[in-house]
């Protein structure tokens, strides 16, 4: 997996990781991947229905301690 | 124009006053078709946060001029957002602070009844989970029956009250809330029962709730009686009170009846349960007023708010009470059960004492509906 980019985003609650992740992906082109670490247990089931509504694929989530790490496609 | 904030407190005022409330919940459509908050002249629209980030005006027209609109999400800082960009687009909004957390563990209040000699009996309705708590405060001195694990609102309001708390009952080891009883008893120096048989691995001391125990609150010496009653679980216990009301637990709501299956043995409960409803509640006097411990619909509070109905009327319009075969009696509450409540294993361990979780780890488990009934 070739990763195009990374963000960090632990630590911040509800909105502010989908923010952050949708102002990157707008950045990448299709086909990109882009990594995303997330503190926020909420974040989970919010990842998998944005990446759905916008086509995006999750490659890949991880939970290692607190911190959820996700790969996503754009679409 | 602007944003406001509502508490839970102020939403629950809206549910029991039957007021009209336009709520733009923004949780993901999972989230919101499992549970959102209930009124009976609420409108909804469910619009995920994240597909509002490029701006709200595709939703402007859906949204009614003449309501307020509350927005909301799980905890608060999504539906803050989606609040602020309405507001940017001309409209007076609010938000409920604390979201769907603060829902779940918002209790209000309500006075069912005055009792003999100038007692009151009280519903603790916890309208974002259906709980239903109860106290009887009499001559000084007060009982509490299934408390929910804010121990707080029991404890100053039995002080708001002038009432020592002498007796806190559980009807049965709950399986989709965490109780508060015996926190309550250890900060009171009340007595704290449990029935026995839903108590063979709870790690701290109780007192044994039997069939036929008594209590007397206050000087009035009204009567709180406890009638073993399983089916729900294997010790589950009901309550008649000042001879006149039915605490039912959760083996009797006012639409649906208790499911066998919380704790594993749905099979072997299902003769207690049909025997429970189908002959112990029948040799009782029909003009008992059944107060159940949970609610799952909002059509099963009255007007005032409080969840309560004639055990007559329910032996009449309980569907789960008119089943008079018992196969299809066994067959309704041990096929198609819905789903278990949120986290019910472990909120099973915290009630037995084996785990303690902190207070967020407790929020997160009670999410969601208390899924106790079967219909």
């Amino acid at each position: 997996m070739n990763i195009t980019k990374s963000l960090d985003a632990k630590g911040l609650a509800c909105p502010m990781p989908i923010v952050k992740t949708k102002k990157a992906m707008d950045t990448l082109a299709a086909g990109d991947v882009l990594e995303v670490f997330v503190t926020d247990k909420g974040a989970l089931n919010d990842f998998a229905a944005w990446a759905q509504a916008g086509g995006h694929n999750i490659l890949e989530q991880k939970e290692d301690g607190d911190v959820i790490t996700f790969y996503i496609e754009k679409a | 124009m602007t944003v406001s904030t509502w508490t839970a407190q102020q939403v629950a005022q809206k549910v029991i006053n039957n007021d009209e409330l336009f709520i733009l919940d923004v949780r993901n459509a999972d989230a919101f078709a499992d549970w959102k908050i209930e009124g009976h002249k609420f409108e909804y629209l469910n619009i995920p946060y994240f597909e509002l980030l490029d701006g709200v005006e595709e939703i402007l027209p859906k949204l009614p001029a003449d309501k307020d609109i509350l927005v909301v999400c799980a905890k608060e800082g999504s539906s803050i957002m989606v609040a602020e960009m309405l507001a940017e687009e001309g409209l007076d909004v609010a938000y409920l602070q604390g979201g769907m957390k603060s829902w779940s563990m918002y209790l209000e209040p309500i006075k069912v009844a005055d009792l003999t000699d100038g007692g009151e009996l009280y519903q603790f309705v916890r309208l974002g989970k259906g709980c239903l708590s109860y106290m009887i405060i009499s001559g000084g001195e007060a009982a509490i029956i299934d408390a929910v694990r804010f121990t707080e609102v029991f404890t100053n309001f039995a002080a708001e009250k002038g009432a020592t708390i002498k007796h806190v009952f559980d009807t049965h080891l709950h399986a989709d809330h965490i109780s508060g009883g015996r926190h309550i008893a250890a900060q009171t120096g009340a007595t704290y029962y449990l029935p026995e048989k839903d108590a063979e691995e709870v790690v701290f001391d109780y007192t044994a709730l039997e069939d036929g125990l008594t209590v007397k609150i206050g000087a009035s010496q009204i009567e709180v009686g406890a009638l073993y009653s399983p089916g729900h679980t294997i010790g589950s216990t009901s309550f008649v009170i000042d001879h006149r009301f039915l605490l039912t637990g959760d083996i009797l709501f006012i639409d649906s009846i208790g499911r066998p299956d919380l704790a594993g043995l749905a099979e072997d409960w299902v003769a207690d349960l049909r025997e429970t409803l189908y002959s112990r509640y029948r040799a009782l006097a029909e003009d008992l007023i059944v107060l159940p411990a949970h609610f799952m619909i909002i059509d099963e509070l009255n007007e005032d708010g409080t969840v309560a109905r004639r055990l007559g009327d329910l032996f009449a319009q309980n569907h789960g009470l008119n089943v008079s075969d018992a196969d299809e009696f066994r067959h309704l509450v041990t096929d198609n059960l819905p789903p278990q409540p949120n986290a019910y294993q472990e909120i099973r361990h915290v009630n037995m004492g084996k785990v303690t979780p902190n207070n967020d780890e407790q929020t997160e488990m009670e999410i969601g509906p208390n899924r106790c009934a079967v219909r």
